[in-house]
């Protein structure tokens, strides 16, 4: 048990007030609500996990096929299928308590500035909701989720109406399709927001050669996986450098080599997302490597790589 | 919802392949060595890592008897190309006990079994597992012509009625699974896997109830990303943690 405390203090980081015993957290869509995980590993290793992203409403999603494999990633265009935020309330969180005993952190997504107030509101009561993640970046769904990250009055309006309805902190989650990342980073901090996570995924599509026909049915839809790290991690440089407020890092994260490097470009913490999907223990696996890949490169702590 | 599903654990594990032989031109059947516990019964499917590829390959189930996993596929695209390929000897990181598995109680006094191409693998499994409780068991398997038939001795070895039918009419029945003379015989129960235009001939034609058995593109194959949900009549279910199996009841044909 003592030697279990001595890893976990190497290991922990906080998040906006909140302390991860490490900064591993699932990333939101490719983790559910924890219950298939929980079946392989007990998940209360996990620093927190940000749950499925939640709508105001019940959305089916988008149309089969939604998933087209890359080299070195994958493309998904589920279309935020969840069971709308009632549902939630109701059903997923009650059941998630049984699995999950540490706060986690609630991703929502909308179509409009109400909705999106409505939703957060909501969830901001559930007293295991210990951050909320507004999802301005989705690019699966049409006239909403990433049309509000990709304009920074947009972001900024919605950020700046969300913040006043919650007091649980917010952390906005942004998109990489945007010329400007960092106008966008600023635009969210101004309006309010206690933090920041990037990249969601980036748009892209695959064509099937024999029907000629893209692979998605949607046509296109988000690329993710390792291919997508050094763009990732481009990003959560350019935005850590130019805002005041603690960033999580994401995107292609598949190694404990790959957290260590997204705290070097200034993450707080980190959310994985593919590697999950392809290797169901990846965080588990990751959070076991992490003492041993520090202690190579003679890192101590993980709170002293990360400025904020 | 459905009644009795299988409810089994998933378990990750490395296999290791004991044999990979041709069964037609394009279909394989491998042998594994390795942990078979996870695996609940016929109509569950494993999802399997390539090297070099980055998602899993669903594959389904053909035989899983002690630490014998068997699994049959064709070669479609670059992945199960890669895997037609591999040798005895080579490994396999395997996620097994995925799915919910062919419902085994609602067969009845007469089931009849309906599969299509490389549908017909995890009937085999099935038709064992009918046979072991007893009951007769009929067959149709369909194929597109007399070169790609692969399984009919090893449903018959099982003392399944077997009658298998050819799209050109070049051995058995000229047609399809829907046009054996089988098919208009009285049965409890069906179970089916194949092309989804022969599920939706199967639904259309047939007399009684039974399960389907669906395929999709997944993203994860244990139900954590939605890749592969589709609509039933009461909602939503995941090919992949729902299924892949449905009753006819709650199938919708849209989506």
């Amino acid at each position: 048990m003592g030697e279990l405390n001595r890893e976990n203090d190497r290991l922990s980081v906080d998040l906006l007030g909140i302390r991860l015993d490490n900064p591993v957290i699932p990333a939101s869509g490719t983790f559910g609500y924890g219950a298939e995980f929980a079946e392989l590993y007990d998940i209360n290793i996990l620093g927190t996990f940000s749950f499925k992203g939640t709508t105001l409403h019940e959305r089916y999603g988008n149309p089969l096929p939604r998933i087209a494999e890359c080299t070195a990633g994958m493309i998904n265009a589920v279309g935020l299928q969840n069971p709308g935020v009632s549902h939630v309330i109701a059903h997923e969180l009650p059941a998630m308590k049984r699995y999950f005993h540490k706060p986690v952190m609630a991703n929502v997504s909308g179509f409009s500035v109400e909705e999106y107030v409505k939703t957060c509101s909501l969830l901001d009561r559930e007293e295991q909701v210990g951050w909320i993640e507004l999802n301005i970046s989705c690019p699966n769904v049409h006239g909403g989720g990433m049309s509000f990250g990709t304009d920074p009055a947009a972001a900024s309006e919605v950020v700046r109406a969300v913040k006043e309805s919650v007091r649980k902190p917010l952390i906005v989650k942004l998109t990489p399709n945007v010329t400007d990342i960092v106008s966008i980073a600023k635009a969210v901090e101004d309006a309010g927001a206690d933090g920041i996570s990037l990249i969601n995924t980036l748009l892209g599509m695959r064509i099937d050669l024999k029907t000629r026909r893209p692979v998605i049915k949607n046509i296109m839809g988000g690329f993710s996986g390792p291919a997508v790290f050094p763009v990732a991690l481009r990003m959560v440089w350019q935005v850590s450098h130019a805002v005041g407020i603690p960033v999580i890092g994401m995107g292609g994260i598949s190694s404990a080599g790959d957290v260590l490097e997204m705290m070097m470009a200034g993450a707080a913490a980190v959310e994985i997302g593919s590697a999950n999907l392809t290797d169901p223990f990846a965080c588990k696996k990751i959070i076991e490597a992490l003492p041993g890949v520090m202690d190579r490169y003679g890192i101590r702590t993980l709170r002293e790589l990360s400025g904020k | 919802m459905t009644g009795e599903v299988h409810r089994s654990l998933m378990k990750q594990s490395v296999f290791t392949i004991t044999e990979n032989r041709a069964l037609t031109e394009s279909v394989f059947e491998m042998s594994l060595r390795g942990d078979t516990s996870a695996i609940a019964g016929p109509g569950q499917f494993v999802n399997i890592r390539l090297p070099g590829f980055y998602l899993r390959r669903p594959i389904s189930v053909a035989k899983a008897e002690g630490d014998v996993l068997t699994l049959t596929f064709k070669s479609v695209g670059h992945g199960t190309e890669v895997m037609s390929k591999m040798q005895p000897g080579e490994e396999l990181d395997i996620l097994t006990g995925l799915g919910n598995g062919y419902d085994l109680p609602s067969a009845g006094e007469c089931p009849l079994l309906l599969g299509g191409g490389v549908g017909v693998p995890p009937l085999l499994y099935l038709a064992a597992k009918l046979r072991e409780k007893g009951l007769p068991v009929d067959v149709v398997l369909g194929f597109n012509t007399a070169s790609e038939i692969f399984y009919r001795d090893e449903f018959e070895a099982l003392g399944c009625r077997v009658e298998v039918t050819t799209a050109d009419g070049s051995c058995g029945t000229k047609g399809f699974v829907t046009d054996a003379g089988l098919f208009r015989e009285w049965h409890s129960y069906f179970y089916t896997c194949g092309p989804l235009q022969m599920l939706k001939a199967v639904y259309e034609k047939s007399s009684c109830d039974g399960e389907f058995s669906f395929e999709e593109r997944m993203g994860c194959g244990f139900g954590a990303c939605m890749g592969c949900s589709v609509k039933v009549r009461d909602g939503y279910k995941r090919i992949c943690k729902d299924g892949p199996v449905l009753r006819k009841e709650e199938i919708l044909w849209e989506s």
